[in-house]
């Protein structure tokens, strides 16, 4: 039993850097969805923002508790919707990464849809998903633009600086449309609480004088 | 007989992820959390290691929500019930997974939107073979104070646009609330006012029938 014990040992190691690897070494949070459940995420993002997300999936069997094998037709499938509800993204895939960049700013929902034809054992195993989405400055690889570009360090790190400040320009030009709209909401807040009383005041005096109209034509012997 | 082989297994995974990345990066996620649903993160962290929770309920209901920290003992480390904002740091005194999870099971018919941040250890820094005591030049060290600036501006935004997003849905239920009381009472207003004229001049009619037969 012993010996059995040591030979599984090296294969979940070599899983484990699988899993690693296809993260691509990013955050390894991650949470269980169950059987024909509905995750979404929502990015606030401003327009012509780049959003990368990572995500990994296996079953995980709770009363074994253990990862059962990956088999090939586990899949999640993954939506990215506009704030006006347009589909722009749709993926089907075990593991993966999924990007796209906003038209519009406003809130983006990312929506994570797991198939029943996963489940061979409904009510005992549950899908394990790690999950990581990162916007704006976070997404660029700085290897690749350091290698593309042929930048020194110093000029990798004011690159990186560069990045940051516009993601910070695009917010503020984005919290001030954001600001307008609210503004809007007020104002029509105003017209409900403020006008209308007086509308309906108006309204009223007319209704009154109206009854009084009718109530004179009432014989009174 | 399967546990210490499973929190073994479990010790070696996180050493071996931690070999392979050198720092874990921390994860935000904006989620929806429905009525009556409670919903859970896992990470695995290794001790020694200071991390951050820090939540905020964006929209829905009273923006209040449950959240329990767990470590990987079952030990609750933190645990508030229906707190619109926190931030909780702590330093993992164990090896395993922790568990965080955020519950709206006290409410009946509102969803709920919720900002969660939670930061494990340190950044990875921009050169992989760069650590702590790496000596910079003034130049990159100026770069590296900038950055740290810039990513608290960030975080700062980023609060703001959450706290400025929970005053607009406020707001917007104040109009949609407001609109459907001053309309429906306008009609209120109005059936009564008709029901009245109607309900008098139907009383005085009768009596009038009643009055003439007595006469004759």
């Amino acid at each position: 039993r012993n010996y059995v014990k040591m030979c599984s040992l090296p294969r979940f190691m070599l899983e484990v850097f699988l899993v690693n690897c296809c993260l691509g070494l990013v955050s390894s949070l991650y949470f269980h969805m169950t059987e024909g459940e509905q995750k979404c995420f929502i990015e606030e993002i401003p327009a012509d923002t780049v959003v990368v997300g990572d995500y990994w999936t296996q079953l995980y069997d709770e009363q074994k508790r253990e990862y059962l094998p990956a088999t090939r037709n586990l899949t999640l499938s993954v939506a990215a919707r506009t704030p006006t509800d347009e589909l722009i993204l749709s993926h089907k895939e075990t593991k993966g990464r999924f990007n796209f960049t906003s038209f519009t700013s406003g809130e983006h929902k990312i929506c994570l849809h797991d198939s029943v034809a996963n489940y061979f054992n409904i009510g005992v195993t549950l899908q394990v998903v790690c999950m990581d989405i990162r916007s704006g400055e976070r997404t660029n690889n700085y290897t690749e633009i350091q290698k593309r570009e042929l930048l020194t360090q110093l000029q990798l790190r004011v690159r990186r600086l560069s990045a940051q400040v516009h993601d910070i320009h695009k917010e503020l030009i984005y919290s001030r449309s954001r600001e307008k709209n609210f503004l809007v909401i007020n104002h029509n807040v105003n017209m409900w609480i403020y006008w209308w009383p007086i509308i309906r005041s108006v309204a009223g005096k007319i209704t009154v004088k109206d009854q009084n109209r009718h109530l004179k034509t009432v014989d009174l012997n | 007989m399967g546990e210490p082989d499973g929190s073994l297994r479990l010790l070696l995974q996180v050493l071996w992820a931690q070999l392979l990345c050198g720092w874990v990066m921390g994860s935000e996620l904006t989620f929806e959390l429905p009525d009556n649903a409670k919903q859970c993160f896992y990470e695995d962290i290794i001790t020694g290691t200071k991390c951050t929770l820090e939540f905020q309920v964006v929209t829905g209901g009273h923006y209040d929500v449950d959240c329990r920290l767990e470590d990987p003992d079952g030990t609750t480390l933190y645990k508030e019930m229906k707190k619109q904002y926190d931030s909780f740091t702590f330093t993992a005194a164990k090896n395993g997974t922790f568990k965080f999870c955020f519950s709206n099971e006290f409410s009946t018919f509102t969803h709920k939107t919720v900002y969660f941040d939670f930061q494990v250890g340190d950044d990875p820094p921009l050169f992989p073979n760069e650590n702590r005591v790496t000596a910079l030049t003034q130049m990159e060290s100026a770069c590296v104070s900038i950055h740290e600036a810039l990513k608290s501006v960030i975080d700062y935004q980023t609060h703001f646009r959450l706290r400025e997003a929970q005053g607009r849905s406020r707001a917007e239920d104040l109009n949609t609330r407001v609109a459907f009381w001053s309309i429906g009472e306008a009609i209120i207003l109005l059936v009564v006012s008709i029901s009245q004229v109607v309900l008098l001049r139907s009383f005085f009619s009768d009596k009038k029938t009643t009055m003439t037969r007595v006469g004759s």
